[in-house]
């Protein structure tokens, strides 16, 4: 069991002398090899939610659980892709992916098939030796994810992940991540901004708003998905296209904007 | 930094050429008018004659090449000393709030002592043979390793350590994987400052030495008020530091072999 569960978890910071509140009292329950997205206008906490289920911040009050264990520090059980990659610019790619299986204890034979299927997966032969800044913003966000699933972690956090990329790429991505995803369930955390996105990768839709971050609405999406059969299409503009889809999407679009007409200009 | 127009190839080899010729005039207007007398200021060809001359033939002992030789021996023991020191030290200073706390203290008033002043302890504590010289190169170019590997450590983008902890890397493995590679170029820049450092404390750590060494030749040249030897050595110092610097810009472009994306 790997679920993620938020127990009225705020999160504070300090800026200028001034304590704020970024994070206001979450309560929330990923379940056990679901997807969900979390969208939200920038500012809304939504990537300090993710980094408190990493480890990578603590809450301010209230608790983070996995797998019923408190979260108190990073850990490969928890991989994260994030929107900046960060590759190691001074590793290949083959180097980069292995990082986490380095000290993980298996046999060195294990170690490299392991990665040899990823890199295989991601579409990355022939460039085992490349390193980062020689590949294309769509390539390393695929080495970012590599690095990830190799650990096969229980729980997958990943933070605007497309976000960089380009249009064309990111259509790819978002089919690759969704055959990816429903082939072989994890519990996945996405954040994204990008409403399209949220509804055609996850499970449930969790929207935010912001100063401070509180969840608005949580939207199921994987029971309309089923029944409407998405997952036949295999392009993403063939779901967009569907009028299930199409509701949906405004549904949250409308949930996003009500809060932005108060709050942001 | 002011912005300065570039120079074109012609112009680079024209100004290098005028401050060189400038410089030996002003030296020949200098003897020729006597400002100090000629013994303590032999002209710039008597040098070069005298610099030639030392190639071929010993003066305490060896030629200008066996002293130079023997200087370089000791130069890189200390400068490789305060490498293999320095490095990992500012990289656990970097990484551990503890460690930077006991070191540092003991170091920023360490620092300050130039290299010359721990002759005396030197021999006294390493004797006058390969120990004290070498302490002392060490003593100036340690500080600005450890400075330079601590610096690049700590302004390491902090996006590295988190997906290397959160990758499940220990201490270690941050020092050796993260921290490390990520403060290459800075310790690289250090590395040229405490080589410049540790060949200038040459003189000085040659003070103790019994019987070799450029540092040793300038200093018996000086004992027999030989100045034309103490130019030669300082000439053979300057032509060394020139390539030592020359070398390591060249491992510099070596060790950075990749781009930050």
């Amino acid at each position: 069991m790997a679920d993620i569960v938020f127990e009225s978890v705020e999160r504070t910071f300090k800026q200028s002398g001034k304590e704020f509140l970024a994070v206001g009292g979450i309560d929330l329950i990923v379940k056990d090899q679901e997807f969900v997205a979390i969208v939200g206008p920038s500012g809304c906490g939504k990537t300090t939610c993710l980094r408190m289920v990493a480890g990578l911040d603590m809450p301010s009050k209230g608790r983070v659980l996995v797998g019923g264990n408190e979260v108190k520090g990073p850990g490969p059980d928890r991989a994260v892709v994030f929107q900046q990659f960060a590759l190691f610019p001074w590793k290949t790619v083959q180097q980069n992916i292995e990082f986490g299986l380095k000290s993980m204890s298996m046999s060195a034979a294990e170690k490299r098939d392991k990665t040899a299927r990823l890199i295989s997966l991601m579409g990355l032969e022939g460039y085992e030796q490349a390193y980062p800044h020689q590949l294309s913003g769509g390539m390393q966000q695929r080495v970012a994810i590599a690095r990830a699933y190799v650990l096969e972690p229980q729980v997958l956090l990943m933070d605007e992940p497309f976000g960089a990329l380009d249009a064309q790429t990111r259509v790819v991505m978002q089919e690759e991540l969704v055959r990816l995803a429903r082939k072989n369930p994890k519990t996945v955390l996405f954040i994204t901004h990008a409403v399209e996105e949220a509804v055609y990768l996850a499970d449930r839709v969790v929207v935010m708003s912001r100063r401070p971050g509180l969840i608005r609405d949580v939207i199921e999406i994987k029971p309309i998905r089923e029944k409407e059969g998405w997952d036949s299409h295999s392009q993403i503009e063939d779901v967009m296209d569907l009028s299930s889809f199409v509701q949906l999407r405004s549904q949250i679009w409308k949930l996003l904007r009500e809060q932005n007409l108060g709050v942001d200009h | 930094m002011v912005p300065q127009e570039r120079l074109n190839q012609r112009e680079y080899v024209l100004c290098t050429c005028l401050g060189v010729t400038s410089f030996i005039g002003f030296w020949y207007l200098a003897v020729l008018f006597g400002f100090v007398p000629k013994q303590f200021l032999p002209a710039p060809h008597d040098v070069f004659l005298k610099f030639v001359y030392l190639i071929n033939e010993p003066f305490s002992g060896y030629t200008l090449l066996t002293h130079i030789a023997s200087s370089f021996q000791r130069f890189l023991s200390g400068f490789i000393l305060a490498v293999v020191v320095g490095v990992p030290l500012g990289l656990l200073m970097a990484l551990s709030r503890f460690a930077n706390q006991l070191i540092t203290p003991f170091f920023e008033s360490i620092r300050f002592v130039a290299p010359i002043a721990w002759v005396p302890f030197a021999a006294l504590w390493f004797g006058t043979g390969i120990g004290g010289p070498v302490l002392v190169i060490f003593m100036g170019a340690f500080p600005p390793v450890l400075i330079n590997t601590y610096r690049g450590a700590t302004h390491v983008d902090k996006k590295y350590l988190e997906a290397a902890k959160m990758l499940g890397a220990g201490k270690f493995r941050l020092m050796v994987e993260v921290l490390f590679p990520a403060a290459i170029p800075s310790i690289i820049a250090g590395l040229r400052i405490s080589a410049g450092l540790g060949w200038q404390s040459l003189v000085g750590a040659e003070l103790i030495v019994a019987s070799s060494g450029v540092g040793y030749m300038m200093v018996k040249g000086q004992a027999s008020i030989q100045t034309d030897i103490v130019m030669s050595g300082m000439i053979a110092i300057g032509l060394i530091g020139l390539i030592i610097d020359v070398l390591l810009r060249q491992a510099e472009k070596l060790a950075i072999h990749y781009k930050e994306i």
